[in-house]
């Protein structure tokens, strides 16, 4: 991406924000390596307590999928209302399911 | 096969059913532009916005005013950092878009350019130009492109202590001795005009304001902003008795608002246009620190090479 070799790769940046949730992605830095990356994370998105663990990925491994397959990948889904469990009619009266 | 016109009716279709608009989604090159630009400019904003401010840190008459003011020009800087990786979703470098501002092609928020003389005017620019700030920034947050949008929601949680803390300064100060009330009041005078100039120009005459609001870049107005940000404020400088320097400032029982005073639009002009009071020295403090920290840059990326080295050893 950058042509002058001295530019800082680029960092996703992803916040755990309690003990046992996900780490969700918050934005992207630019920082030399990835203990640096770390550090330049604390400051940049958690100064007000938003995080307990940080991870952070080189933006050049990340792989997305492309908006225009957006169809193909996730239009199956559309017509499989079975898999939910709304779906079933319960008799009435049973309880607890 | 689909044609960019009808690229652009999908596109425009999105944003009028407000789905926001995410980096690898097909979007008009006019968009892109325009995006890139704004974002650019807040960016840039928030970074030289640290420069007037940082002035006062060692000056700061307490310790508890001189560790907010750290926080919130720490803040500022991290505003700058979410708004540049926005801009990087765009596709354009981030070398690029520091770039444009060092050589002085990127525009960034005129208010920047007037000085810090006292105390006071860090008051006044907490309650005022972050004030006037955070009026546009809430509207941005629901702005059509995701990551823009995303940075603003963040940006405005922390934003909103920025303009409490200034208006504490001018509160104290105006409750202090007639020399602190008088600084108060001074403070005032001089950052009202700039503040309302930080709308941008009036509606007639906004270059980018239609199109930006078909694309719901913008929300609203500049107009209707910037009234809203005067009916808020001058009832705040009423709470803490002083006054705002407008003599045409009247309340309007039918339109229920402030009328105010024409703006001083040659003078908006004149310092956009570079001609302020610090556009010389804001440019050249910022170019001083880029070049300053050229080798720490270059020493990062040469240790951070070489232990990649010793780990593949």
């Amino acid at each position: 991406m950058s042509e002058n070799p001295n530019n800082w790769p680029l960092w996703e940046v992803f916040i755990q924000s309690k003990r046992g949730l996900d780490h969700k992605h918050v934005g992207s830095l630019h920082a030399a390596d990835a203990q640096m990356a770390i550090e330049n994370a604390r400051d940049v998105y958690t100064r007000r307590q938003e995080g307990q663990s940080i991870w952070v990925v080189p933006a050049v491994a990340i792989s997305a999928s492309q908006p225009d397959d957006a169809a193909m990948l996730f239009d199956p889904a559309d017509d499989k209302t079975y898999r939910h469990p709304t779906f079933y009619q319960m008799p009435e009266g049973a309880k607890f399911i | 096969m689909t044609d960019v016109k009808n690229l652009e009716e999908l596109f425009q279709a999105k944003v009028d059913g407000e789905l926001k608009i995410e980096p690898k989604d097909w979007m008009p090159d006019g968009y892109r532009k325009n995006l890139v630009r704004q974002i650019s400019q807040h960016a840039h904003s928030e970074v030289v916005g640290m420069l007037p401010e940082g002035n006062w840190i060692t000056r700061a008459p307490n310790l508890r005013r001189k560790a907010i003011l750290l926080a919130k020009i720490q803040d500022e800087a991290g505003h700058g950092l979410y708004l540049y990786s926005a801009v990087e979703t765009l596709g354009t470098t981030r070398e690029k878009t520091v770039d444009d501002l060092l050589g002085g092609k990127a525009k960034y928020s005129s208010i920047f350019n007037y000085p810090t003389l006292t105390w006071a005017d860090i008051g006044a620019v907490g309650w005022l130009v972050d004030g006037a700030a955070i009026m546009n920034q809430v509207m941005l947050c629901r702005t059509s492109y995701g990551p823009y949008a995303r940075a603003m929601v963040r940006i405005c949680k922390e934003e909103s202590f920025h303009q409490r803390q200034g208006y504490e300064i001018m509160s104290v100060l105006s409750k202090g001795t007639p020399e602190q009330r008088e600084m108060a009041q001074d403070a005032l005078n001089r950052w009202w005009w700039p503040s309302l100039m930080m709308f941008g120009p009036s509606d007639a005459n906004s270059p980018h304001s239609a199109q930006s609001m078909k694309w719901k870049i913008k929300r609203q107005s500049n107009d209707e902003l910037r009234q809203t940000f005067i009916d808020r404020t001058v009832q705040q400088a009423e709470v803490i008795g002083l006054k705002v320097p407008d003599p045409k400032l009247k309340w309007n029982e039918s339109t229920q608002h402030y009328d105010s005073g024409e703006i001083d639009w040659t003078e908006f002009n004149n310092v956009v246009a570079g001609n302020g009071p610090c556009n010389k020295e804001r440019l050249a403090a910022r170019n001083k620190a880029h070049d300053d920290g050229a080798w720490v840059r270059e020493a990062a990326m040469a240790y951070a090479a070489k232990k990649a080295k010793r780990k593949a050893a």
